[in-house]
């Protein structure tokens, strides 16, 4: 152990030196393995070898790339020297340009950070409260630094992402024509991605609902759809069934249901959230003459919000219980084409949004 | 739907309603007059919306709406909140009872809705006919 970390910064310095790196590292193992505090058999064979090979190295990089044409075994490994030197060489050129490429992206970084200090900062002297600069980079709404609300901002980045990634897993495997053994795993890990979100999503009411409920964490097509903090369960039965057919009997009759009952209950929180709306403008509305009120109003403002929340918790929950209905109610095979279905018509909505905000902008 | 008012002007102790009785044997006795109660506070939204939810069934709830009740109302919101085990009174109105039984909060109900056991519920406690 005691070799490795002092191979470890022997490999530092080297990249310091810019010299090939690779092929100092090929001298560490043999640094590393060649001894004899190590009664590792396999090592020892390797450090023998690389022993050689360093050798040769070492040889051919000091003179000129000339084999001597006397001895056949010299040749051979002449050229398997030069060879692996090739290589070196075009490793250590990747490098090079990874290492560019990286420090470019720093300097963009850099720049960018700038300029958004440069704003934040013009912002403040407008009087806008934005908070500390330590480490805070998310402005929300009401202008105030949330933590938590950073933090799902960063998860639901991940969580698209990894929609992403199980959706074309979803489509190889139909295509394939994958066992519905495969399918299964497959379903119940999009399934299981889904609840997350909302798990998330009560994580994130908890810290600003407001946030939530604007949709500014989705893309612009996506917020046209809102409805509660995220997608209708109407809307999650429009994109699947055209995706599920052929139906038996018993599933039409039980897809009906769902359809009817869902809408039932969707309707139900929709006029509850109406109801909200109204009561909370009406508290606010109230009197303006009498100031005595105000912190009385204010109070019973802040008691609506937190029926806010539970409007958005049982919105999830409903969407929750749509999908897992759905579930229950198809075949593997349909719920996974139905899944895909779902995942692929998000994923348009956000690629359109994208198109929206990137179309060229009509002269005034 | 109708509404169970008391008018505390002019108390009729028309039935075995005792002023200090237990708080859960008054609420088991109203959960038991009508095939679906709910128990809900007037200015509540989400009871708004359970109100609704049953109403868009054809259903006919018994509504009874504990704010209006300045005496047994609390005493009987800290009972609900026992039988269903929630530990703060933050949202535990709406409570539904059907057919004489609890049936929860808005999301055991949302949730057995979906799941296609509400309506037989209803069926058998005679709030649904068709």
């Amino acid at each position: 152990m005691e070799n490795m970390s002092s191979s470890s910064t022997q490999f530092a310095t080297s990249r310091q030196m810019g010299i090939y790196e690779p092929f100092r590292q090929v001298s560490m193992w043999k640094d590393t393995f060649g001894g004899d505090n190590l009664s590792y058999t396999g090592a020892s064979t390797i450090g023998e070898v690389d022993a050689k090979l360093e050798n040769k190295f070492e040889l051919v990089s000091h003179e000129s790339v000339q084999p001597s044409g006397n001895d056949e075994e010299g040749n051979k490994s002449s050229d398997k020297a030069q060879r692996r030197l090739a290589q070196n060489r075009e490793a250590a050129r990747k490098s090079r340009l990874r290492k560019k490429a990286y420090v470019q992206q720093l300097e963009t970084s850099r720049l960018k950070l700038a300029q958004l200090e440069q704003e934040l900062e013009r912002s403040r002297k407008q009087g806008l409260y934005v908070g500390s600069p330590l480490g805070t980079s998310h402005v929300g709404f009401s202008g105030t630094v949330n933590s938590g609300i950073m933090a799902f901002e960063m998860e639901y980045g991940h969580w698209v992402e990894e929609q992403h990634k199980q959706n074309c897993e979803l489509r190889n495997a139909l295509q394939a024509h994958a066992a519905d053994i495969q399918l299964r795993m497959l379903v119940e890990s999009a399934l299981n991605h889904y609840y997350s979100l909302f798990r998330m999503k009560a994580d994130a009411a908890k810290a600003d609902v407001f946030y939530l409920v604007s949709g500014i964490w989705r893309t612009s097509a996506e917020r046209f759809f809102l409805w509660i903090g995220g997608f209708r369960p109407s809307e999650l039965l429009t994109v699947l069934l055209p995706q599920i057919e052929p139906l038996t009997d018993q599933q039409v009759l039980d897809v009906g249901n769902l359809q009817h009952s869902s809408q039932q209950a969707e309707d139900a929180l929709s006029q509850g959230i109406d109801k909200l709306q109204q009561s909370l403008a009406h508290t606010m509305a109230a009197d303006p003459m009498s100031g005595d009120t105000y912190g009385s109003q204010m109070a019973a403002a802040v008691e609506k919000l937190d029926e806010l929340e539970s409007f958005v918790s049982q919105a999830d929950h409903l969407r929750e219980q749509t999908l897992r209905r759905m579930s229950s109610i198809l075949t593997t095979h349909q719920a996974a084409r139905g899944l895909l279905a779902l995942g692929e018509y998000f994923r348009r909505l956000r690629a359109l949004s994208s198109l929206w905000a990137a179309r060229p902008c009509e002269p005034v | 739907m109708h509404y169970q008012t008391e008018s505390w002007g002019s108390y009729i102790p028309a039935t075995t309603m005792t002023v200090g009785g237990d708080p859960l044997e008054r609420i088991e006795r109203l959960a038991s007059e009508s095939a679906v109660v709910i128990f809900s506070m007037s200015t509540c939204c989400m009871c708004h919306a359970i109100k609704r939810l049953f109403c868009g069934m054809g259903v006919n709830p018994t509504v009874h709406e504990l704010d209006e009740d300045p005496i047994r109302g609390k005493d009987m919101e800290k009972a609900l909140m026992r039988l269903l085990g929630n530990s703060s009174t933050a949202a535990v109105l709406p409570v539904v009872f059907i057919g004489g039984k609890l049936v929860g909060s808005m999301d055991r109900v949302m949730a057995s809705h979906i799941s296609g056991t509400l309506v037989p519920l209803l069926k058998d406690a005679g709030a649904l006919w068709l």
